[in-house]
């Protein structure tokens, strides 16, 4: 049985067996865990400023020291990670913190995703609708795009928008704590910020996001039932029946579960990049606008390894 | 052992500390006794704030020894730790009060995170009780950000007096303050001290503060303690060095 799929390291729309798409994703982790350990050796040996290829003004060694200095974040967001998971085990839980951060990160979002997922939901239908109609396959429009919000615009979109609202408010506001020596007033009396701040805000980024997610994928199913009521005349009932039909759990699960990797993402890095943030003012904008373009970047290779991951299924 | 041994509550022997190929501090010895304030002084970046982070393990030192009370600092115990910190209150120069809650829950979470527990009530009698003994009774239900500078410094103040420390370290806690408040909070140390009856590190430039509160005064010049005696004895030094601090 020969099965056509587009592999990262293969050539697009070449044709391999089963047995080789094993090779293939085999020959993708290997890559990974080296590029992984790399990134490890990098953060091992930090940037040294003689380097005089890194202070050359040259386009390259711009890039250069931009993606290194990129890895070696990942890198340092995995350790820090790793500290997370041991005091979340070992020590107190600050329950009333993570509700609380619940409340602040579902609050601060719902309107915007509102918006967005109405937006995204009308102008998809409104974008596939003639493409379709010169196939007289209209019928299949609630279908289409009700898997292509569920599966992917749903949770990307979501998570992007709340890696700008999300990751900078947290990135601000621990860089501003760090700034105004609230983290060590903290410490000192006996509070661990790492309980107190940072896992409160991370678990609660990681609960809420699927949740956004899922409201954000029915927002954008209704603004597709208004799209299509645009031009044709569908009842809300036959548009949910139509819908549906298309979109089984093998489309819903694996959106929910990358949903988590998101929220995850954006807590880590925005708690990450505030908690670490120098000892100026200038460093809560940096830390703010650090967190958003590192957790952007960061949800789109998540996507991607995430994608990579369904196709198999 | 003699009366004057027993009564160090800080005890500090070849204190070095460096931040890469900075020394800061290159063998501070310092004691602090009972009851006593004891001023530190020293230009900016001589190393003062970084001597009293090591005190609280804020800042890790990389070699002699601290000793606060019977505990001792290198490789520290979370245990001791917790005991060390609870016996020691921190105002920080920003004052640090976190500013996302009001004064009442300021002072209120200093006192939810000591060992004991207290009823509402009792929370509440000590929240009125130290914003009384600070001046600032009518804050208590103020944002830090409707505070000004020297009521910060006070409620600070007060989030440390709550917890009923043995020992405080002012960072500079007349900076930035006009004079007549920088006044009041000199005068506030004093009043700190004669009524709990602690003892204190004040880290600060401000002679008036000094001449007010100092017991004792310890001048660091190149990550080394430069000079340690009385007000007198620094008044009436010829050193150009000191006098440049006392002009």
């Amino acid at each position: 049985m020969t099965r056509q799929v587009h592999c990262a390291i293969g050539t697009k729309g070449c044709i391999i067996n089963s047995s080789n798409l094993v090779i293939c994703r085999t020959l993708q982790a290997c890559i990974f865990i080296s590029l992984f350990k790399s990134v490890i050796i990098m953060r091992k040996n930090t940037i040294q400023p003689n380097d005089a290829s890194l202070n050359s003004p040259s386009f390259i060694s711009f890039v250069k020291e931009k993606s290194i200095q990129f890895f070696i974040d990942v890198a340092n967001v995995i350790a820090y990670l790793g500290l997370i998971f041991r005091n979340l085990f070992t020590k107190k839980f600050e329950f009333e913190e993570f509700l609380k951060q619940c409340y602040q990160i579902g609050n601060k979002s719902v309107g915007l995703i509102s918006i967005t997922g109405l937006i995204v939901g009308l102008v998809l239908t409104i974008q596939s609708r003639p493409p379709l109609a010169e196939f007289g396959a209209v019928a299949m429009l609630p279908g289409m795009v009700a898997i292509s919000i569920i599966r992917e615009m749903g949770p990307v979109i979501t998570a992007l928008i709340c890696a700008g609202k999300i990751g900078s408010s947290m990135g601000a506001e621990l860089g501003s704590m760090r700034v105004t020596e609230q983290i060590d007033a903290m410490e000192v009396s006996n509070t661990n910020p790492i309980n107190f701040l940072i896992i409160p805000r991370v678990l609660a980024a990681t609960i809420m996001i699927p949740i956004l997610t899922l409201y954000a994928d029915a927002i954008g199913i209704f603004g597709s039932w208004l799209g299509i009521n645009i031009k044709d005349d569908l009842s809300l009932s036959l548009f949910i029946t139509q819908a549906f039909n298309s979109v089984g759990f093998i489309d819903i699960i694996p959106a929910v579960i990358k949903s988590f990797f998101f929220g995850a993402v954006i807590g880590l890095v925005g708690c990450y990049k505030g908690y670490n943030a120098g000892r100026g003012t200038e460093s809560v904008g940096i830390a703010a606008n650090s967190a958003v373009v590192t957790a952007s970047l960061l949800l789109i290779i998540v996507d991607l390894i995430a994608v990579q991951i369904t196709d198999l299924l | 052992m003699d009366k004057a041994e027993n009564n160090i509550v800080i005890s500090i022997k070849d204190l070095k500390k460096s931040f890469g190929d900075m020394q800061v501090l290159n063998g501070i010895t310092l004691q602090l006794h009972e009851e006593e304030n004891l001023v530190i002084l020293g230009k900016s970046g001589s190393g003062k704030s970084v001597l009293i982070k090591c005190i609280v393990n804020l800042l890790n030192h990389d070699e002699g020894s601290i000793k606060v009370g019977n505990y001792e600092l290198t490789n520290i115990s979370e245990e001791d730790l917790i005991e060390v910190r609870n016996r020691t209150g921190f105002l920080f120069q920003s004052a640090a009060l976190y500013d996302s809650m009001t004064v009442r829950e300021n002072l209120s979470f200093a006192l939810s995170r000591l060992d004991k527990s207290f009823s509402k009530e009792e929370i509440n009698n000590k929240i009125v009780e130290v914003l009384d003994n600070v001046g600032l009774p009518d804050a208590i239900d103020k944002m830090p950000s409707e505070l000004s500078g020297g009521m910060k410094k006070r409620i600070g103040l007060a989030r440390t007096l709550i917890v009923n420390p043995k020992i405080i370290l002012y960072d500079e806690p007349t900076t930035g303050l006009d004079p007549i408040t920088s006044n009041e909070i000199s005068e506030l140390i004093n009043e700190t001290k004669n009524k709990f009856k602690n003892s204190s590190i004040i880290i600060t430039h401000d002679i008036n503060c000094v001449k007010k509160v100092a017991d004792r005064i310890a001048m660091i010049k190149d990550g080394k303690i430069y000079k340690e005696g009385n007000l007198e004895a620094f008044v009436t030094n010829d050193d150009p060095y000191i006098q440049s601090f006392f002009k």
